[in-house]
């Protein structure tokens, strides 16, 4: 789908709205849009503002900060704080909220964490502090996980042995499954990630089709993307149809990247299960180094203390991860939780629902007021 | 971190390790193309690539990377964001 100017973009944007709203007729759709990315596109361009009342769009799990729970946060604060050693994360990771504070707490405190753009600005980190250990704080769904899997071998090619991994990195397939399977929600189709499958291509969704029925389509990031990827998914519906379909084709390849996913496989491998905030233990839903690289997994080398967290009582991210909650609808939105004083992951990443809400205010404020006084 | 880049490839300057000099939204940075390097074939000087977290993930083409330009700067302050952090990347 191509455009020449903004203006262009609204007429489209308006008539592709209306297509979907005369195939929605008067039935009601629940539609999760499983990217961050997505949610963060809904909101900063208002694409709500183009669908009819009946279409409902739930904000899904995929955005890798806001997944991560806070036990893992109090793990690294723990590694990080150690005399020799210096903490590495994307940025996105430093205001995440611990039971025990944030990165950016600890780092005030005195520890040595830095911001880096890529896994391999870590280990240039460690080749220049080769009396230091380095270790790189990886997140992130597929998209993200080759990097480290690839930064993995270049250490272990060179030998860099203070260069370690504390791998949080997580898959969307068992993610995906947890919420069909979930009895709170239900729902009618899904868009896709974009970037995550770049990685795993579409055939991994094919289960979404084949064992639930419910149509699945690969969607881009930009306001048109999504909505063409609901006006496919509702085709698929209104013609009795339930598969997968791709609507990024022009970035995402059907089979993925299969080198990315060789050297994912070569280096890392599922865990038997992993805590994810809001959905609980999901088995083999996470990512371990791989014995073979053992000399960088930060949690043999170090001793990793393990604890689990509870969210706070009144954070309610869980729900809104799963989608059984707006945003608006917690009861510390907007008021004790905000981006610059987060208590809940979906607040502190730009991809998660709660600050998109907050950010670019395409919410009725009326009933948000309501809402929290 | 989630968001995808596109650069240009200009030259390689580490082959073996797949590291290549691309034009990145203004700036020119290493990145890592060992990810496309597969069955004989790479990226080429001038081809386009989407980049997530310092290594291109995908080939994408010009007019894709010119409206995915467009789509990121509207984004505002979560673009700038991940541009600050790229402009301080220095991989080898």
């Amino acid at each position: 789908m191509k455009f020449v100017d903004e203006y262009r973009d609204r007429d489209i944007a308006q008539r592709l709205g209306k297509q979907i709203a005369e195939l929605a007729g008067d039935d009601q759709y629940k539609f999760m849009e499983v990217c961050g990315g997505h949610t963060a596109t809904i909101y900063r361009h208002g694409v709500e503002d183009y669908l009819p009342d009946n279409i409902d769009l739930i904000h899904g799990p995929g955005c890798p900060v806001c997944v991560i729970p806070m036990g893992r946060v109090d793990d690294a604060i723990t590694l990080a704080e150690q005399d020799d050693v210096i903490m590495t994360s994307f940025g996105d990771m430093m205001r995440v909220p611990g039971g025990k504070g944030s990165f950016f707490d600890s780092k005030a405190n005195g520890a040595d964490i830095r911001m880096v753009y890529s896994p391999l600005d870590s280990l240039k980190i460690a080749r220049n502090n080769p009396d230091k250990r380095v270790i790189f704080m990886a997140i992130g769904f597929e998209t993200t996980a080759p990097s480290t899997a690839a930064t993995l071998m270049r250490a272990s090619q060179e030998g860099l042995d203070n260069f370690s991994v504390f791998c949080n990195h997580v898959t969307i397939i068992p993610a995906l499954k947890a919420i069909l399977d979930s009895p709170d929600l239900r729902l009618d189709g899904f868009l896709g990630p974009g970037h995550v499958s770049t990685v795993i291509g579409c055939r991994p969704y094919e289960f979404v089709a084949r064992d639930y029925g419910k149509p699945i389509v690969t969607s881009g990031f930009e306001p048109l993307d999504i909505l063409q990827g609901i006006y496919q998914t509702l085709v698929q519906l209104r013609e009795g149809r339930a598969e997968v379909e791709n609507q990024y084709s022009r970035v995402v390849p059907w089979d993925g990247n299969p080198k990315a996913l060789e050297v994912m496989s070569h280096t890392m491998e599922l865990r038997p299960y992993f805590e994810w905030r809001g959905l609980g233990f999901i088995s083999h839903s996470a990512m371990q180094v791989r014995e073979g690289f053992a000399a960088h997994d930060a949690e043999r080398i170090f001793d990793v203390p393990g604890v689990r967290v509870a969210d706070p009582d009144a954070c309610q991210c869980g729900e809104v991860l799963k989608g059984v909650l707006k945003p608006w609808e917690c009861k510390v939105f907007g008021t004790a939780c905000t981006p610059e004083t987060p208590i809940g992951t979906c607040m502190v990443s730009s991809e998660g629902a709660c600050a998109a809400y907050y950010n670019f205010g395409r919410f009725d404020r009326d009933r948000v007021q309501e809402a929290v006084s | 971190m989630c968001l995808g880049i596109p650069g240009q490839i200009i030259e390689y300057v580490d082959r073996e390790h797949g590291i290549a000099k691309a034009q990145v939204s203004g700036v020119r940075r290493n990145v890592n193309v060992q990810l496309l390097q597969q069955d004989g074939d790479e990226p080429q000087a001038e081809d386009w690539v989407l980049i997530h977290v310092g290594f291109a993930m995908s080939k994408i083409d010009e007019e894709e990377a010119q409206e995915t330009y467009r789509f990121l700067e509207g984004l505002g302050q979560m673009y700038d964001d991940e541009l600050k952090d790229l402009v301080d990347s220095d991989i080898e």
